[in-house]
């Protein structure tokens, strides 16, 4: 049995220029123990951190006390099962980017050296290579709060990223994939991930594009 | 090759705080009040509608109850419904065919909300007018 959800409250002193992670820290080492949550770079680098901060998703290591000051809400990432305070389970999203195939896929014989790529090829998933998996998109969209099966954005944005690749054979399986009714079609561009990437991503527009390939068999 | 692929189910707990999104998720959320709106005035009008088919005085009959202030401020809400819905579903529409339109996707919100304030001016005064000249 899970207890009911509950807010705590801590009333603690900060820099301004601490981050938000320091401040949960300082709450976890010093006010209350048992306080979970994930983080591990602090840089904004590994994507342990996604937060849902006063209202909206960001990484706690890349917010600013004197952004959120003087009262910050801090909540799990939605959409995902809560195992403790602000760690949720991650698994479904990871599925999610499992079933889009993350991984190079070329039938041809492995050339002797690199495989070479014009700048302009380079340049067209060049947006979604940043990702770094953190769920802050994903977790933003209402379409994924409210249908378990959707695949959500940052699977699509991590697909966009081998579609687009000219030295990728696998856009095809993919976007077959994608075009299942829980696949891109899901998404009803709220631009809620945009908003949210930490990274920067321009997620809804990458998912548009795989929405066009999709449509047109053209990558 | 591609089966349809089932994720595990991953039911969550209705707690928290509303999330605020912006412009995108707002003009979302109006695209899809609006759409309810229209289906709902719809089913409405398939039946008044169907309704002649029991002869002209039988349909006079309930088209009649429609005439009083209320239904007149209704059919206002239901013009502002399918302008608003009509100029969304454009702005999604050049999105999802243009990708690079959502570069500019709060610009064009901001635009389309516009046409449609400017657009429903006119339109609230005229239908005011007329509900008040009918019934006052
Ligand atoms: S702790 Fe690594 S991204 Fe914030």
């Amino acid at each position: 049995m899970k207890p009911e959800p509950w807010w705590d409250e801590f009333t603690i002193e900060a820099e301004p220029t601490d981050r938000l992670l320091d401040a949960l820290h300082y709450v976890k080492w010093y006010k209350d123990g048992t306080l979970a949550l994930r983080r591990s770079c602090a840089h904004g680098i590994c994507g342990s951190d996604a937060m849902l901060i006063n209202g909206r998703n960001a990484l706690a290591c890349k917010v600013l006390v004197k952004e959120v000051a003087p009262k910050v809400t801090v909540e799990p990432i939605r959409g995902l099962p809560v195992l403790k305070d602000l760690i949720v389970d991650m698994e479904p999203f990871f599925e999610g980017y499992k079933a889009i195939l993350p991984f190079l896929i070329n039938a041809d014989d492995p050339p002797d050296r690199e495989r070479l790529q014009s700048p302009e090829d380079r340049a067209r998933f060049d947006d979604t290579t940043k990702c770094i998996l953190c769920a802050a998109c994903t977790t933003s969209c209402p379409i994924f709060w409210g249908d378990e099966q959707y695949i959500g954005p940052a699977a699509i944005v991590n697909a966009h990223r081998f579609i687009f690749d000219s030295r990728d054979q696998g856009a095809e399986e993919r976007l077959e994939i994608l075009s299942d009714q829980s696949g891109v079609f899901r998404c009803r561009t709220t631009f809620n991930c945009t908003e949210a990437c930490p990274r920067g991503i321009k997620v809804t527009k990458a998912i548009q594009e795989v929405k066009r390939a999709v449509m047109f068999r053209r990558f | 090759m591609a089966q349809r692929t089932q994720r595990r189910a991953r039911r969550t707990q209705d707690f928290g705080s509303l999330y605020k999104g912006r412009e995108g998720q707002w003009s979302w959320i109006a695209h899809r009040v609006t759409g309810v709106a229209i289906i709902l005035f719809l089913f409405a009008h398939v039946v008044d509608t169907a309704l002649v088919g029991w002869g002209p005085d039988a349909y006079n009959k309930v088209v009649r109850v429609y005439q009083n202030p209320i239904v007149g401020l209704l059919e206002l809400g239901l013009v502002a419904a399918v302008i608003y819905h009509a100029l969304n579903g454009l702005r999604i529409m050049v999105i999802d065919f243009w990708p690079k339109a959502s570069d500019w996707n709060r610009q064009l919100i901001y635009g389309t909300t516009g046409v449609f304030l400017a657009g429903m001016l006119p339109i609230t005064i005229i239908m005011l007018k007329h509900i008040l000249k009918e019934h006052f």
